[in-house]
């Protein structure tokens, strides 16, 4: 399959890609990875004039933690973020995350902003950057501003990213100890979109009571979701099982997903719960409560 | 329509096109530089067989604009074979029954080679994880696994 004609402009560097976004307006795409945008022309779901390739800009790939954030350039591939060991020691839920994201040939091109800018409800970033409490740096032509991630996600394939922003950069605030997460998914072969999948992110006290904690649901509606009911219900009880399964419960209630091959919506829902319960377990193992 | 003219290296040989912004990789490979080992599949970025090696990485190559390879590496699977001699993982498709009707084969092999070039000792998880993201339809991958276990045991 050929996609639509369309011109391609490799920028050098952030202020000449806004330059030409700001220029074309929104008959331009930004191009990353590719890895969504590029089957999407090709199956001519999607329509652009003009690609604005953000790949070619030196120093937009890198995992770090600076200034109290883990910091992911928005250019960083799935396959990078895969490998870090800052990622493997501190952030498991990241790699639980990006492990399952389409498969590693794909994983090889598609980038960590790219999977959030896209805002597809089935991409597997976003639950678990809504878990995290993550915030997505824009640039555009009046400059950067910060976009909280709970806040960025706005409609189906609709993100608070302007025309003529740039996703530039994910900030993570590094969890205190006792913290943990975990990424389940459930999909139907490697390389599909999530059946149901569920982020968590949890933050234990010294007594063991959750202080903090986050869940994300991928593929669960328009967007992705972030319950905070369950959240609520969470905070200040101990995580046995009989709570996490009423947090969960409470998670899956917050699912408004579409029936499709993958199921109807009883099941999907039903199966949300199920990822949200053993992301929880996982995410409590891993903050070092039981 | 804009057209560039890139420039690449394609199996160790420095080639140039000029391309219009909009053709795939897997196009400029198969009709503009003939080599058609590169298969198109699913042409959807799910079966793999036109997996080719970008600076060394395995990548869907109907995934990836040709004017996106300007100044890189790329490896198909003609680059395998060195002067007359088969790439060990050619052999060991070849004896271990890797392969039947043959069209995911290419893919399979440049996404085998990225795999055995960064891990000469790769566990069977290891391996079929590496080809997840390449569909064979005919050997239900278990001689692709033992295919590519061959190969590893030959380059160690």
């Amino acid at each position: 399959m050929i996609p639509s004609a369309f011109d391609y402009h490799a920028p050098a560097t952030i202020p000449e890609a806004v330059a030409l976004l700001k220029e074309y307006g929104d008959t331009a795409k930004v191009l990353s990875g590719g890895q969504s945008l590029l089957p999407m022309l090709k199956l001519r779901l999607g329509q652009a004039e003009h690609l604005v390739d953000i790949g070619r800009i030196p120093g937009l790939e890198y995992v770090k933690e600076e200034g109290g954030m883990l910091r992911i350039g928005g250019c960083t591939r799935e396959s990078v973020l895969e490998a870090s060991e800052l990622v493997r020691t501190r952030y498991p839920i990241l790699l639980d995350t990006a492990k399952v994201i389409a498969d590693p040939l794909v994983r090889n091109r598609a980038t960590v902003g790219g999977n959030l800018a896209h805002g597809d409800p089935g991409n597997d970033h976003p639950a678990t950057m809504l878990a995290l409490g993550a915030q997505v740096v824009a640039v555009g032509p009046k400059g950067e501003r910060v976009i909280p991630v709970d806040q960025f996600f706005l409609g189906l394939f609709t993100t608070a990213l302007q025309p003529d922003e740039i996703l530039t950069e994910i900030r993570i605030p590094i969890p205190p100890r006792h913290s943990g997460g975990a990424y389940f998914k459930l999909e139907r072969k490697v390389g599909d979109y999530a059946t149901a999948a569920a982020a968590a992110q949890v933050t234990l006290s010294t007594s063991g009571v959750v202080e903090h904690c986050g869940i994300g649901l991928t593929n669960a509606g328009p967007t992705p979701i972030k319950a905070t009911a369950a959240e609520a219900h969470l905070r200040g009880k101990k995580p046995d099982a009989a709570t996490l399964g009423e947090a969960a419960r409470i998670a899956s209630q917050a699912a408004s997903p579409s029936a499709d091959r993958r199921g109807t919506v009883e099941y999907k829902r039903e199966m949300a719960r199920v990822m949200a319960v053993r992301a929880l377990k996982k995410a409590v193992e891993r903050a070092g409560g039981n | 329509m804009a057209t560039h003219q890139i420039k690449l290296t394609v199996n160790g040989t420095a080639r140039e096109a000029q391309v219009e912004s909009r053709l795939l990789l897997v196009h400029l490979l198969r009709e503009e530089f003939r080599l058609t080992g590169t298969h198109i599949g699913c042409d959807t970025t799910h079966c793999g067989a036109c997996t080719v090696l970008l600076d060394g990485q395995p990548v869907k190559s109907c995934t990836v604009l040709a004017v996106q390879a300007d100044g890189r590496k790329l490896m198909t699977v003609e680059g395998l074979e060195k002067e007359g001699k088969l790439h060990p993982l050619q052999e060991g498709f070849t004896e271990k029954h890797g392969l039947q009707c043959g069209y995911c084969t290419p893919g399979m092999l440049m996404t085998g080679c990225a795999l055995l070039e960064r891990n000469r000792n790769p566990s069977e998880q290891d391996i079929r994880e590496a080809i997840s993201g390449n569909l064979c339809r005919c050997t239900g991958y278990v001689n692709i696994v033992k295919a590519v276990q061959y190969a590893a045991e030959r380059m160690r």
